[in-house]
């Protein structure tokens, strides 16, 4: 494909391999480890779930125990697997027998490795095969309905209560929404455990609970059923609990999940050593699953200039891509994110943020960009902030964004109205109809603003990268070179959490889903 | 429905400006033009119209007319209302409470803390609760600011620690108490359900319960903060959308000049 911004491809195939031996070289760190969400991630593929009388879930109180009783370095799979073999019970049963105090699974007798992988591998086939039949019953969807060609649609919902989200979430969709993405309740992503059940009362959002995506589904099928489209169902597996809230999303067929480690690191001060090994195998399940993964690069714009640090973004998707990659995501799975932030007082401010979306979509031409509307110089006048999203909406078909999350007028003022997001979807559709094709009739003057503004950015996300290889990942993020945010190799929150594995320490799934994900 | 666009009708209002019968204006002194917009729970038909400029009426508007209206979903409609509003304010008798102090920009503000104060002043800033936005407490307090308007860490004379986002209020006052603050700025950017009351009220209480409130300039900001919410909440100030460092800074810097003279 012949660039339209005259891209200088040597110097993006450069940076491409720089992000890939920055990648390889956290890898080794990664594999080397795994931490209490991973291991409660496993507790829940093998069948654990539910809560105790205090509301603590029992994959939690099955990985604390263990913890407790120096075994954590072995993983789950052994004690668990071992556990079935001497007690002939099933791993729900085994579970709440520990959170009974009946049973200490680091006590038993140990039966034979061989026998436990037999066992252990046996439940992981059974249960990552649910998942498969997931993906099935949504390509089945697909299949029938067909899929959308242009910009997806994604709207959020925000109440605080599920079944308020469901009302809001079916309008959206009859509207002509074609994703829904459940608000998470601000504090989530600093909780060390996953809630349960259904939220009515929540802060900011509701909780990622397995309750809460089930009940959406649900909700959003039925839509899907009556409008003969298929909408998908976004969530966050961000925080201290990627891997487990990704394990639960692939249950209950989510199609989209936030799940970006460096935003992890930036934005919420989880230690960058556990969010990394977290993210890995939280992008495998994602991988195996037919998820679509949204990262989070937009949100350095929210406190870094759009115009000065642009370089990162790209920097950051070049890093994001390779991490996906080792982890069996396809590019038709990568949704890397970038903003449409630049001060609209900037002269040719419109040009960049073109040049700035043109340019992601030459660079990863099959991945569904996720495109963020203004937020940070929207103002309460919502007359001008109609006006700022219809810019944004222009750029988004022009460029061919695929994950479209649409502006709402009044952005900074409350969480959206029903009626707030039915103009925004009116603005957005609208666009997208009478522009459909303006993107294929334009061609940039190749020494003009754009294509000199796409060269620079791409040259100075280049040296980055070439710097972050020198450095190490680790070390880039303790200087502050993402979104101007510095943090510690030992500080933040979840470090704790993060163990060296022993000799004998297995996670079935790792193989089995990689493979799947590869078909 | 008429299109009202070139009303005939004799308008026997007067078009004098009358302080103490302050209305809208539209195209004409008096005329009380305002809009709204709402939706109303029912399906969009003529009835539920009817219903909407009911409400209108009801509001105070007089010659009420659904300029627009559209189905959002089957039981969900949206209207938008154009009226004269009947109603009107005496603003000369009006009392505001406003920030009494002469907004200053950065450079005379490092100067003010020079001479008059005689050492930097310690700001500890952070959005509290489970709030995860750092956008306010980022434009107030980070060296590039908002705008064009520089935060407090490019000032010379402020020592300026910002502790980001989701930190809770015990948290926040124990490093206050650590750093020795002079100021502390609490930013909330999420309002859903009052959230940002609940915590707002939660760090004075805090604070009063370790006899530590007179210790502290204590400064609210955010989309949904104004002044007369945050002095009735118990801080010295609050600073709503449109406010950047320099207004901050002039406040914090006037009060803890009048503060040391008592």
């Amino acid at each position: 494909m012949k660039s339209k911004l005259s891209l200088n491809l040597d110097l993006v195939a450069k940076a491409r391999k720089h992000a890939s031996d920055i990648a390889l070289d956290t890898q080794k760190f990664i594999e080397q480890h795994s931490s209490v969400t991973i291991e409660r991630t496993l507790a829940r593929l093998f069948g654990i779930d539910g809560v105790d009388e205090f509301g603590v879930p029992l994959p939690n109180i099955l990985v604390d125990h263990i913890k407790n009783n120096n075994g954590l370095s072995l993983g789950v799979s052994v004690y668990l697997g071992n556990a079935i073999i001497q007690t002939g019970k099933t791993a729900q049963e085994i579970a709440e027998s520990v959170s009974k105090g009946e049973l200490e699974l680091t006590k038993l007798p140990i039966a034979d490795m061989f026998e436990i992988n037999d066992v252990i591998n046996k439940i992981a086939l059974a249960s990552s095969g649910r998942i498969t039949a997931n993906r099935a019953v949504r390509e089945e969807y697909l299949n029938k309905y067909g899929d959308k060609a242009g910009p997806f649609i994604y709207v959020i919902v925000a109440t605080g209560n599920i079944y308020e989200d469901i009302t809001q979430a079916k309008a959206a969709a009859a509207q002509g929404a074609d994703v829904v993405a459940v608000i998470r309740t601000t504090g989530q992503s600093l909780l060390d455990y996953v809630p349960f059940g259904a939220t009515t009362e929540g802060f900011g959002g509701t909780f990622a609970t397995q309750e809460n995506f089930r009940l959406m589904r649900k909700a959003l099928d039925e839509s899907s059923q009556e409008l003969g489209r298929y909408i998908r169902l976004c969530n966050y597996c961000s925080g201290l609990c990627m891997p487990e809230i990704a394990a639960m999303g692939a249950l209950e067929r989510l199609d989209m999940m936030l799940n970006d480690a460096l935003y992890g690191i930036l934005f919420r001060d989880i230690n960058m050593q556990r969010t990394m090994i977290d993210q890995y195998f939280s992008r495998i399940i994602n991988g195996f699953a037919g998820v679509i993964i949204n990262t989070g690069e937009d949100n350095y714009l929210t406190t870094a200039d759009a115009v000065e640090e642009a370089h990162t973004v790209l920097a950051s998707q070049f890093i994001n891509e390779q991490f996906a990659l080792i982890s069996g995501l396809k590019e038709e799975q990568m949704g890397l994110g970038h903003a449409f932030e630049i001060d609209p007082e900037l002269k040719n401010g419109f040009l960049f943020e073109l040049a700035q979306a043109q340019m992601a979509r030459e660079i990863f031409p099959k991945a569904p960009l996720k495109y963020m509307p203004p937020t940070k110089f929207k103002t309460g006048n919502i007359f001008k902030g109609h006006v700022q999203d219809t810019l944004f909406n222009m750029i988004t078909v022009i460029t061919n964004q695929k994950v479209h999350l649409l502006g709402m007028l009044t952005e900074a003022i409350h969480t959206p109205l029903i009626s707030d997001r039915a103009l925004s979807i009116e603005n957005a559709s609208y666009i997208a109809n009478t522009m459909a094709d303006l993107g294929d009739e334009i061609e940039f003057k190749s020494d003009g603003i754009m294509a000199k503004r796409a060269n620079g950015v791409l040259e100075r996300a280049c040296s980055m990268l070439e710097e972050i290889k020198k450095d190490g990942l680790f070390k880039t993020l303790e200087m502050g070179k993402f979104a101007g945010v510095k943090r510690p190799l030992n500080g933040g929150k979840g470090l704790n959490g993060v163990f060296r594995k022993q000799d004998g320490y297995f996670n079935p799934f790792i193989e089995i889903m990689l493979k799947g994900a590869a078909k | 429905m008429s299109s009202g666009l070139y009303s005939t009708k004799v308008k026997n209002f007067s078009t004098k400006l009358d302080l103490t019968h302050l209305k809208p204006y539209g195209d004409t002194m008096n005329d009380g033009k305002v809009q709204v917009s709402f939706t109303l729970p029912v399906k969009d038909d003529d009835r539920s119209m009817e219903a909407a400029r009911q409400l209108a009426v009801k509001m105070g508007l007089e010659d009420a007319q659904v300029s627009y209206h559209g189905a959002l979903d089957k039981e969900f409609t949206f209207y938008v209302v154009y009226g004269n509003l009947s109603h009107s304010v005496d603003i000369t008798s009006i009392k505001v409470n406003t920030i009494d102090s002469d907004v200053m920009d950065m450079h005379g503000i490092d100067e003010y803390i020079k001479e008059k104060i005689g050492r930097k002043l310690v700001v500890v800033g952070a959005s509290t609760g489970t709030d995860a936005h750092t956008v306010g407490i980022d434009a107030i307090m980070n060296m590039k600011g908002y705008a064009g308007h520089y935060g407090l860490e490019r000032y010379s004379m402020i020592e300026a620690y910002n502790l980001g986002s989701q930190v809770p209020n015990e948290e926040l006052v124990k490093r206050a108490v650590e750093l020795n603050a002079d100021v502390i700025l609490v930013s909330q950017t999420v309002t859903q359900k009052d959230v940002h009351v609940t915590n707002m009220v939660e760090l004075v209480e805090l604070l009063e319960a370790g006899n530590l409130r007179d210790k502290f300039i204590l400064v609210a900001g955010g989309p949904r903060i104004n002044n007369d919410l945050a002095t009735e909440l118990g801080f010295d100030a609050g600073f709503g959308p449109g406010k950047y460092a320099e207004h901050v800074a002039s406040f914090f810097v006037d009060r803890f000049t009048k503060i040391r003279k008592k």
